[in-house]
């Protein structure tokens, strides 16, 4: 059977692709920043922050790494409304992707804080150097360059994720290509050109990462 | 409406079973695949090289969900009608395969040149190099990291049900509808996803502070 690829249908909704693809960026970006920022946070507490705090951030990274964040995005979006919190298809994709990143982010720079020798720090305080400075500079950012590549690689995975909450309806790239499936009864032509924005976005990253990792760290020597 | 009770869970916990079988799929899919990826990597051959590289590349820049889409309703457009089950088992294994490969990969070129060389230099051919001195230790900087991503495999296996496979993301969703109580379904679906990645989580970290392997695995999610 002789199959006629018919893109054009395809082409003409370019702009609500571009939409799509923008929400998919805007998505991806909050949760990376979202996850950098907890993660830090987290795994610094992770590490400093006494037993308990440890075992609570422990438990929270062990339960989001070991479930499947559809399930996660499922709790937080047909869940929460009944507990009382109703939450619009957007914000329930950014929260559940932030909490999901975050959870992996902490993984990673904690991992990082492990490579930090302690002889650093007890030298650190041997200077006299206050414990915000220590973890600023001796710990918090040496761990983020050692984590930089491993956290570029999470990122491009937290990005083709969020491909996962067209389920719930958010509009970003994946689900306007369910709506214009259903517009043009043209589905593989669809999601070729869907396939073909997310590998687009995908090498961006890559190449932003790569050039993030030499202009922050390079400069200032490897650990 | 009904209440999610025993019958609900036993339910779940029958296509819990399609979850397993369909990550065991993927692990032989994608394993096959991802040995035949890693050694053209490492091979001599430089188109083989490349079109591994680009392989590996194209798939770990895919989201899964596209790779399922496409293989669904490609297998439909050469006539396999919508197949469910072949699509989830080719998709997924091309998936599992890229990352396995780029393991694998960076296993055999961990081990150090002078490897290489002494066996070289003691006269064994390359097919004795990689049987007897680097096949072996590459196993061990391999292992940690390869059970860390069979996680990811077990968790990945959800996305099948967006395309209408009944494994245990289906089976909840279904029973959600019955019963209106998200909460405690989705929560049991999480924990039966837990129980069964969690002790592959146990078993990779340990396997890592076992093997000294201290170096970050090449995937990190």
């Amino acid at each position: 059977m002789a199959y006629t690829f018919q893109f054009a249908a395809v082409f003409e909704s370019l702009d609500l692709l571009a939409k799509g693809a923008l929400l998919t960026i805007q998505l991806s970006a909050a949760a990376m920043v979202a996850g950098l920022l907890f993660g830090a946070t987290f795994a610094v507490l992770r590490t400093f922050g006494g037993r308990w705090v440890s075992m609570a951030i422990g438990t929270y990274v062990e339960a989001i790494r070991n479930t499947p964040f559809l399930i996660q995005l499922f709790l937080i979006y047909f869940g929460l409304p009944s507990l009382g919190i109703s939450l619009d298809p957007v914000t329930a994709a950014l929260i559940g992707m932030s909490v999901n990143c975050a959870a992996y982010t902490t993984e990673i720079i904690r991992s990082g804080i492990m490579a930090i020798p302690s002889g650093q720090i007890e030298a650190a305080r041997a200077l006299a150097f206050s414990t915000t400075d220590i973890i600023r500079h001796i710990v918090l950012f040496p761990a983020l360059r050692v984590a930089a590549p491993a956290l570029g690689s999470q990122f491009i995975l937290v990005m083709l994720g969020s491909s996962v909450v067209s389920t719930v309806s958010a509009d970003e790239l994946t689900a306007t290509g369910h709506i214009l499936e259903t517009q043009t009864f043209r589905p593989f032509e669809v999601y070729i050109v869907v396939t073909l924005i997310y590998l687009a976005i995908a090498f961006t990253l890559k190449l932003l990462f790569a050039w993030l990792d030499v202009a922050w760290f390079s400069r200032r020597g490897r650990l | 409406m009904r209440s999610f009770g025993t019958p609900e869970f036993l339910f779940m916990l029958q296509a819990a079973r399609w979850t397993v079988i369909l990550s065991l799929i993927a692990y032989v899919g994608g394993g096959a695949l991802g040995l035949v990826l890693a050694f053209m990597r490492v091979s001599q051959n430089r188109l083989a090289r490349e079109a591994a590289r680009v392989w590996i590349l194209l798939f770990q820049c895919t989201p899964l969900l596209m790779l399922l889409f496409l293989v669904f309703f490609g297998l439909a457009l050469v006539g396999y009608g919508q197949n469910a089950y072949f699509a989830v088992t080719v998709a997924m294994s091309c998936y599992a395969g890229a990352y396995f490969g780029d393991i694998w990969r960076g296993a055999i070129q961990a081990v150090p040149r002078g490897q290489w060389q002494a066996s070289a230099a003691l006269g064994f051919t390359t097919f004795e190099q990689f049987r007897y001195v680097i096949v072996p230790q590459s196993v061990r900087i391999a292992t940690p990291p390869t059970v860390g991503f069979m996680v990811q495999v077990i968790k990945n296996t959800s996305l099948a049900s967006i395309i209408g496979f009944q494994e245990l993301t289906q089976a909840s969703q279904f029973v959600n509808n019955l019963t209106f109580q998200p909460i405690s379904v989705y929560l049991v679906a999480a924990a039966i996803y837990f129980i069964l990645c969690f002790p592959l989580t146990l078993l990779s970290r340990r396997l890592e502070k076992k093997l000294h392997v201290d170096r970050p695995s090449p995937v990190s999610a």
